[in-house]
């Protein structure tokens, strides 16, 4: 497309076209309006001023005859700038006047009309207009009374050349107005279509152009470009999945790989094959529960899960949770307690459910007090408290906090952000087995109930805690029933 | 014991068709959707093992049909889409029990004989004998033995699944699934210290156990060798 088509094309040099003929037409209709009325005029005050001067005339010609007529006629006929006097026989011979030729015909019919005509001390042969009277007066002698039109023609004359001359700056200034308007416009969208393209290319990191003035294209520019911040981080996030898949699986499947080579190379009897088998088995269970986890934060980070969501206390999945986890903790030298109040909301009971095993497994994984010294306050959870893991399950104004406490070594506040991402294990659990999946799992079903995963601290420890907005009206009743008694229900 | 099996997938199927016969089944199998709504319906079979993803029909529209029509022979879905709401929409559509896909074929092997056991089995009992264990559902009492015992709520109905499926391998997610309700995938042993804390319960002073370990698929209660 050339400059000229692309500027042409533009909404704004359409609307300025459009604009354009709309003011044209409004200063056309204006003027032609203006012409016709002042015409009206004048020909009105001619009319008016030639039937007085007949009037007058006549009254003249009853009162002195037809000298009178004629000496009135020839005085009048004299003066600068008079009016037309012509006043002829019953037979159209000319008796007095100022009128030398008239177009055929005029003398003979009584009226107003309009006609060419030459006045008599006039040299040259141009006609003029005028728009005449003609009165038989009693006698049978005609008498024309009229006026020269000359003065309507260049009045008419003076309004048509303004209409012409308006009409044109007009479209000129319209015309100018428009390239400009739409050349401004078309520069902006061009930078952006160039950014764009860019950034199709594959250059995310490139941005819209924002100018100061605040006005529509900024805006669209600036959402625009927060759009392009969100994309990007997307797209950032699903590269660092994607590499972390590719480590977090490979390595398993390398190692299942390995074993089975080494099996198949090496073992000699059939309880070396058992055993080999039975450890690949026991590693692609793990991969199935990684891929599992995956399509889980898939799941829930898509709102897939939103269709399967009811009304449920948070205080119950708290308990069963609980009673599920105890015995394995116990195992591994920790306690686990549950202090709660009963807190509905509207969820997926499961999902739920899952998050909070997840918090409680790390909980159990990771919460064991460190053993170095501590200073102090690590005195106070010392000895058998400090292996507690505690499951509270509360109400916090509009929203229902699910939350995990452990006096482990906690996540130090820089990490927090980071620790929920996918697969990331931070330094201090690398040597534990586990997907790295967990926080994240529980993230994602947080923010499918709009609420979010919040990591913080337990003086010391973690506390992780899921907070959900909680069932409107229902838990109002509810918490108000129930005093701020927590129920010891382990 | 008559199984049906409607997989399109050749080599899965022949794989289930093989197992099962090797266990001891007779296994037939259907290829497509409209093949296995036709058998289905005219065998007599104890147990159907239906794939969620046919070609010519899907699993959950000939599971639909086949109760429409009345039969209510226990149907275990196969399927790909493992999550909580695809099991929920299986179930519902009138399938008995749902496994994902990938699978142990311990787990499926376990599952589908409870489902035969559930179709053809005997009233539901008020007590369960194995060996000299005894629980009674009613009191909720249990003994072994001269010896009562007292068991935590949960182990009680742990216990009970158990001993309801007595002679039965009985895997961990079915535990999880009908003791605790849960569907999801723990990433810890915690269903074996449940376990091992029953075990330790009803088997420990006592010369036979009855709790076995079944290496690789789950748990069975049964009184000796069988």
């Amino acid at each position: 497309m050339t400059a000229f088509g692309k500027l042409v094309r533009t909404t704004a040099f359409r609307l300025t076209l459009v604009y354009l003929l709309l003011f044209a037409l409004f200063a056309a209709s204006l003027l032609g309006y203006f012409a016709w009325n002042t015409r009206r005029l004048i020909t009105e005050q001619i009319t008016t001023t030639v039937n007085a001067e007949t009037g007058e005339i006549s009254d003249i010609y009853g009162r002195r005859g037809l000298h009178g007529l004629v000496l009135t006629i020839e005085n009048r006929a004299l003066r600068p700038g008079a009016n037309l006097y012509l006043v002829t026989t019953p037979t159209g011979q000319a008796v007095a006047g100022n009128v030398g030729a008239l177009a055929p015909g005029v003398m003979a019919t009584t009226g107003w009309s309009e006609t060419a005509y030459r006045r008599l001390d006039e040299q040259d042969d141009t006609d003029h207009r005028a728009l005449v009277r003609v009165t038989e007066l009693p006698s049978g002698f005609r008498l024309l009374i009229g006026r020269d039109l000359e003065e309507r023609r260049r009045l008419f004359g003076i309004v048509a050349q303004a209409a012409q001359w308006s009409v044109l700056i007009v479209v000129v200034l319209g015309l100018g107005g428009g390239v400009f308007v739409a050349r401004r416009v078309l520069r902006r969208i061009d930078a952006m279509t160039g950014t764009t393209q860019r950034i199709m290319a594959g250059d995310l990191s490139g941005r819209l152009p924002v100018g100061r003035s605040g006005d529509e294209l900024d805006r669209l520019a600036e959402n625009l470009n927060a759009m392009l911040e969100r994309i990007e981080a997307l797209m950032m996030g699903l590269k660092e999945v994607s590499d972390n898949i590719a480590h977090d699986l490979k390595t398993p499947l390398t190692r299942l790989r390995n074993r089975a080579e080494e099996a198949l190379a090496k073992s000699g009897n059939e309880a070396e094959y058992r055993t080999a088998l039975e450890r690949t088995i026991e590693e692609s269970d793990g991969l199935i529960r990684t891929f599992n986890a995956l399509l889980m934060i898939a799941r829930a980070e898509s709102g897939q899960a939103r269709d399967n969501m009811d009304d449920f206390d948070a205080a119950d999945v708290a308990q069963g949770i609980q009673e599920l986890y105890e015995p394995l903790a116990e195992d591994d030298g920790m306690s686990l307690h549950v202090k709660t109040v009963p807190a509905p909301l509207h969820g997926n009971r499961e999902l739920i459910s899952q998050a909070l095993a997840n918090l409680v497994e790390n909980a159990i994984k990771y919460g064991k007090p460190v053993a170095v010294a501590q200073p102090l306050g690590a005195d106070a959870v010392a000895g058998g408290d400090a292996r507690a893991i505690l499951i509270e399950a509360r109400r916090d104004g509009d929203q229902v906090l699910l939350s995990v406490s452990d006096h482990g070594p906690g996540i130090p506040p820089s990490d927090r952000k980071h620790a929920v991402e996918r697969f990331v294990r931070l330094e201090a659990s690398r040597t534990q087995p586990g997907s790295g999946l967990g926080l994240s799992l529980a993230s994602a079903v947080a923010t499918l109930h709009g609420g979010e995963l919040r990591l913080g601290d337990a003086h010391p420890g973690l506390q992780a805690t899921l907070a959900i907005p909680a069932l409107p009206g229902a838990g109002d009743r509810l918490a108000a029933q129930t005093p701020d008694v927590p129920q010891k229900a382990a | 014991m008559r199984l049906l099996i409607i997989e399109d997938d050749r080599e899965s199927a022949d794989y289930l068709v093989k197992a099962f016969r090797e266990v001891g089944y007779v296994a037939d199998l259907a290829s497509d959707g409209e093949e296995g709504l036709a058998l289905a319906d005219s065998g007599d079979y104890d147990v159907l093992v239906i794939d969620r993803m046919l070609p010519k029909r899907d699993g959950l529209s000939l599971i639909g049909t086949l109760r429409e029509k009345g039969n209510r022979t226990p149907a275990l879905i196969l399927s790909a889409l493992g999550q909580v709401d695809d099991r929920i929409k299986g179930l519902r559509a009138g399938g008995d029990d749902y496994l994902p896909k990938p699978y142990a074929f311990a787990e499926l092997l376990a599952r589908v004989e409870v489902l035969s056991r559930r179709h053809g089995g005997p009233a539901e009992e008020t007590t369960y004998r194995v060996g000299d264990l005894e629980l009674d559902r009613l009191s909720h009492r249990v003994a072994r033995g001269k010896d009562e015992l007292t068991l935590q709520p949960r182990e009680f109905r742990l216990l009970e699944y158990l001993m309801k499926h007595a002679g039965q391998v009985v895997t961990r997610t079915m535990l999880l699934e009908n003791v605790w309700d849960y569907h999801f995938d723990p990433q810890t042993n915690v269903i074996d210290v449940h376990i091992s804390r029953l075990r330790s319960k009803i088997d420990k002073g006592f010369e036979r156990p009855l709790l076995h370990t079944i290496r690789g698929a789950g748990y069975m209660i049964r009184d000796g060798i069988r």
